[in-house]
Parts: C-alpha cells; structure tokens; sequence
C-alpha cells in the first residue's frame, strides 16, 4: 500500500498564488491606463480610417480623457455649486444598484435552482420546461423592462404595492437565472449509475438522494454558473434602470453623465468605473462563496 | 437458515421488443448463512444482474428470492446487505468517516453513535488514522478498503461485492483478498462476490458458481475444498490449484459453446 498521503491542510486565505492573482490584476489594470494614454500620443485626434473602415477612435481629449482627469473629476462636485463630491454620488449609486443586483442575484439563482431540480426530478418537465428557457432568453431586455414595470405597478397585496426599483432586481433575476438552472441541471444528473444505484441499496428516499448526492455533485457545476449569474444580474440592474428610467442607481448615471460629455468628457468615466467595479464587487462575493464551497474538493476539480 | 434462497428466477430486459434480451434463466442457487460464494463467467453470463436481482436493484421476470427469510425488497428496506462495487463509489466531498457514516445517516442514527461506528469500521480495514482525510487523498486500494468499511457500517449480514478489486494491481489485490477473508472471518457475514479472476474466486470461496451466457444460466457449482484458514500459503497449496483447475474446466465448458471473453486465466 505505498501512496503518497497528503494531510488534509485548511488552506490559508491568502496563498502566495493568490496574492500573485491580485498583484496581475493591479497590474493588468495599470497596462490598460498605459495603453490608453499611449493611443492617445500617437493617435489621430478626429478618429481614423483602416482600408476604408472607420475603425480608429478619436484620440481628442474630448473623446477620451486622460486618466488622471477621469481620477481628478472624483473629487470635484457633481455639478457646479453643489457640495457633494462626484465620488459620493457615484459610490451611492453603485451601492444602489449592488442591492438591487444582488436581490436579483439571489431572486434568481433560487429559481434556477428549483427549475433545475424540478427538471431532475421529472423528465417530463424537462422536456416541457427547458425549450422556453432557452426561448426566454432570446427576449430582448429593453422589450421586457417596461412590460415588468407596468405590470409591477398595476400588482398590490394589501398595504403593499410593488416599488419602483423590484422591477430591475427582477430583471436582473430574469437574467441571473438561466446558468443557474442550465449548470445545476447538469449538475444534479452528473453522478454515476454506481453512485445512485448505492443510494437506492440504502433504501434512501430521492429526497435524501437529492440532499446526499446530486446536489453536492452538482457544487462543481453550480459555482461557476452562479459566477455567470452574478454578472448576469448587474447587466440585468443596470440596462432596466436605464430603459425604465428607475433613479437612483450607476445606470441613471451613466446616461445623465453622458449627455455632459461634451462640456465635462471626465464625468461619464467616472460613472463608468462606477458600474466596473459593482461588477467586480458581484463577482468578488461569489468568489468568497466559491472558495468556501469547493474548499475540500479535490484540485483538479476546481476551475 | 440460509442467507438467500435462489429459486427458478429468470430476468429478460426489454421483453417484447426488437432488441430483448434473456439475461439469465432458470437460476437456481441456495447460499448458507456465512458462506462465501463467487460468481464467475464470461462477460454478458449475466453475473452482475443476478447480483442485482439479490440486492433488489432489478426486479426479475420470473421466480422467486427469499434474503434472510424475506423478500429481496423488505431485505433492501431493512439494510440487510451492505454492496461494493469495482468503483469505489467514495463521494469526494466526504471524509473518509463520512463516507462511512452515509448509510447510517439514511438510518436516522444520531451523530456521536455514527462516529463510533465508523471508528470501529476504520480500525476492521485499519485505516484509523485516515478518517479525517478526504477519499482523493487515498490510494486505490484504500479507497476500496473505505467503501468495504462502508458496506459493512450497518453490521450486514450479507455482502454483496461487484469485482470490487478489478481496479487494482495484482500484489494490491491480493493483500485485499487475503483481508477480505479476516474481515468475514470476524464479522460472520455471507458473502456473494462477482469477478472475472479464477485465482480470486477460489482463493476466497467456499464454492464457485460458473456461468455461461446467452442465455445466462449456471453450468457448474465448484466446491472449494481447503483445509483450514486461509492465509498466503493457501495460493502454494494442492487443494488451492485442484479447484483453479476444477473452475478452469468448468469455464471450458463454457469455451466450447461459445467465445470466452474476459476471464483472466493465470
């Protein structure tokens, strides 16, 4: 019996290849700002032709500002003669619209979660339910979003009434739930015959087979549709509040900054960086989730 | 009592349609309570149904099975047999205790009275010292020691074993075997073990039941007939190479009528 045996070590949070990944990422973002202010020495300041093909875009510090602008613009006001620094406001709306994603985000992976386990469960609703999810998806959200609010606003259950901004989270759960439903149904039907077949030597019930095999089987599946999924959300956030005019969030922003870009070219970065880092802040939550959840699963499962 | 009463069975998959398919007839086999009893033939004799019938995982088309005085699926329901198969069948996110704890667990057992067994299992396959590790960490041949620990959690009377070492290598094989055996001889439980190996289906039988396929049925009943423990001066012994040669002959038999495939002859 001669193996090589590893004890199970808990890893520590920050292994040196993971403070490597942080150290690219900083760094990655450092050669973009690089290459921004680069284009801008030796591109064309009205934009030019490649073959014939308007493909160069205007270097003109109005088309793109330089950086350290888009960095100074945080800490003026919003607008002349307010107090409220820009980065204030920009914080605020990204956090506005974080929990409206993240209401979507959890909306929807619950949804897709039970979709999936229905789908398991019985193949019938496989076969009737699965087509239309992929259909829904081919729905365009801006078609969708005033449908929702409408909707939305006609729907009261006693001395509640829909709120305005339900209707983005729910369609950032509209888009949030469709990996999740897709990978966890893999998922949940990816254990071997043997596997079941030892369950059901035990006499366990399909419920117990649920919560004993296939949805731990299924974590490898779900951890990265539930990355689609949170990314999905802030998409989702973020188109319904700018095609539903919803107030308030990095969506509204990004549309009421833009109409500046002419006078103030600075200000719609800002918002722009705003919407970046929510989906960074989306994606860094689910990763904290995914490193607890594939914690003790063997390396080579873990992408 | 005997441990499982095998009468007139018969199992045809897909019957009535184009492609049906006569798995095994007229099966009929007695098993003692402690006895060891292997299942050996080409592949396609029907050996891992008729193991399947037993553990009530299939339902055969005709006949009857009594498993520890009653019905195969009152015997599944009361956790009667514990099963093994050629994949261990560890789950990954378990440690190797929990894995052993799992059919407990379907058994509604509390948390300190399940740890205990799995101890006590852990010591039988003398893996104590790895409970806390995860299946993935452990060799081949441990991992098949784990999930025999695991069939024997709920102290079964019966095993029910699918060539659980058909994965291994041939010096790891035999070390198991040889365990297998001192397990059995401390837990008394009766043991059905499907394989392809001659060696392995004498060295731990008390009798060898030869199967021939299409249609899948018993040619033979082989008693092994060696005196004493067994041990690894049993695989330089007459009786041990007599019953190779008895088997052999048997699947012979076999080899006349039809294409042998599968079996390992050394």
């Amino acid at each position: 019996m001669s193996a090589t045996i590893t004890r199970p070590t808990r890893a520590s949070f920050l292994t040196p290849r993971r403070l490597r990944r942080v150290a690219l990422f900083f760094a990655s973002l450092l050669l973009v700002a690089v290459a921004w202010e680069l284009y801008k020495v030796v591109g064309p300041e009205a934009g030019g032709k490649i073959f014939g093909w308007k493909l160069l875009p205007r270097a003109n510090d109005n088309a793109m500002p330089h950086i350290w602008e888009m960095l100074e613009r945080y800490g003026r006001p919003e607008v002349r003669g307010s107090d409220r620094k820009i980065w204030s406001v920009v914080l605020a709306g990204a956090w506005f619209s974080f929990r409206l994603a993240l209401v979507g985000f959890f909306v929807g992976a619950a949804l897709g979660l039970g979709l999936s386990i229905l789908m398991a469960r019985f193949k019938v609703a496989e076969r009737g339910i699965l087509p239309y999810l992929v259909l829904s998806q081919t729905v365009p959200l801006i078609a969708l979003a005033p449908l929702v609010v409408s909707w939305g606003g006609k729907l009261s259950i006693g001395d509640w009434t829909w709120p305005r901004w339900l209707s983005a989270s729910v369609l950032g759960a509209f888009l949030a739930f469709f990996p999740v439903a897709v990978g966890a149904l893999k998922g949940l039907t990816s254990p071997p015959s043997a596997s079941i077949e030892l369950m059901d030597s035990y006499a366990a019930s399909w419920w117990q087979t649920l919560r004993k095999l296939r949805f731990p089987a299924a974590v490898p599946f779900i951890v990265p549709a539930l990355k689609l999924a949170a990314s999905a959300s802030v998409i989702g956030v973020v188109v319904a509040e700018i095609s539903t005019g919803l107030k308030g969030g990095i969506g509204r922003l990004i549309i009421e900054y833009a109409r500046e870009a002419t006078s103030d070219p600075a200000k719609v970065f800002t918002a722009v960086f705003g919407a970046a880092a929510l989906g960074l802040a989306m994606s860094g939550f689910v990763t904290l989730a995914d490193l607890y959840m594939m914690r003790n699963r063997p390396k080579e499962a873990t992408a | 009592m005997s441990a499982i009463e095998i009468d007139n069975i018969s199992k045809i998959f897909n019957a009535g349609s184009g492609n049906q398919v006569v798995a095994l007839t007229d099966i009929d086999l007695s098993i003692a309570s402690g006895e060891f009893v292997s299942l050996i033939g080409p592949s396609g004799c029907g050996k891992s149904t008729l193991l399947r019938l037993i553990a009530n995982l299939l339902e055969p088309t005709d006949g009857n099975i009594v498993v520890n005085g009653k019905s195969p699926k009152q015997a599944r329901l009361d956790q009667d047999y514990g099963m093994a198969f050629q994949q261990s069948g560890l789950f990954e996110w378990r440690t190797v205790a929990k894995n052993i704890e799992l059919p407990l667990e379907l058994k509604g057992w509390d948390k300190a009275k399940r740890h205990e067994r799995a101890m006590e299992m852990l010591e039988l396959v003398k893996l104590a010292d790895f409970a806390g590790h995860y299946p993935w960490q452990l060799s081949g041949g441990m991992q098949q020691r784990v999930a025999i620990a695991r069939a024997l959690a709920v102290h079964p009377s019966l095993l029910l074993m699918d060539e659980p070492f058909g994965a291994l290598d041939e010096m790891t094989r035999e070390h198991m075997q040889s365990e297998l055996l001192s397990i059995c001889r401390r837990t008394g439980s009766s043991v059905v073990f499907v394989t392809h190996s001659i060696p392995e289906a004498v060295y731990l039988s008390n009798r060898v039941v030869v199967m021939s396929p299409r249609p899948g049925r018993i040619t033979k009943i082989v008693n092994v007939s060696i005196e004493g423990e067994r041990s690894d001066a049993t695989r330089d012994n007459d009786a041990f190479f007599r019953g190779i040669t008895a088997v052999r002959e048997a699947l012979r038999g076999v080899e006349m009528s039809d294409h042998v495939r599968g079996i390992e002859d050394r």
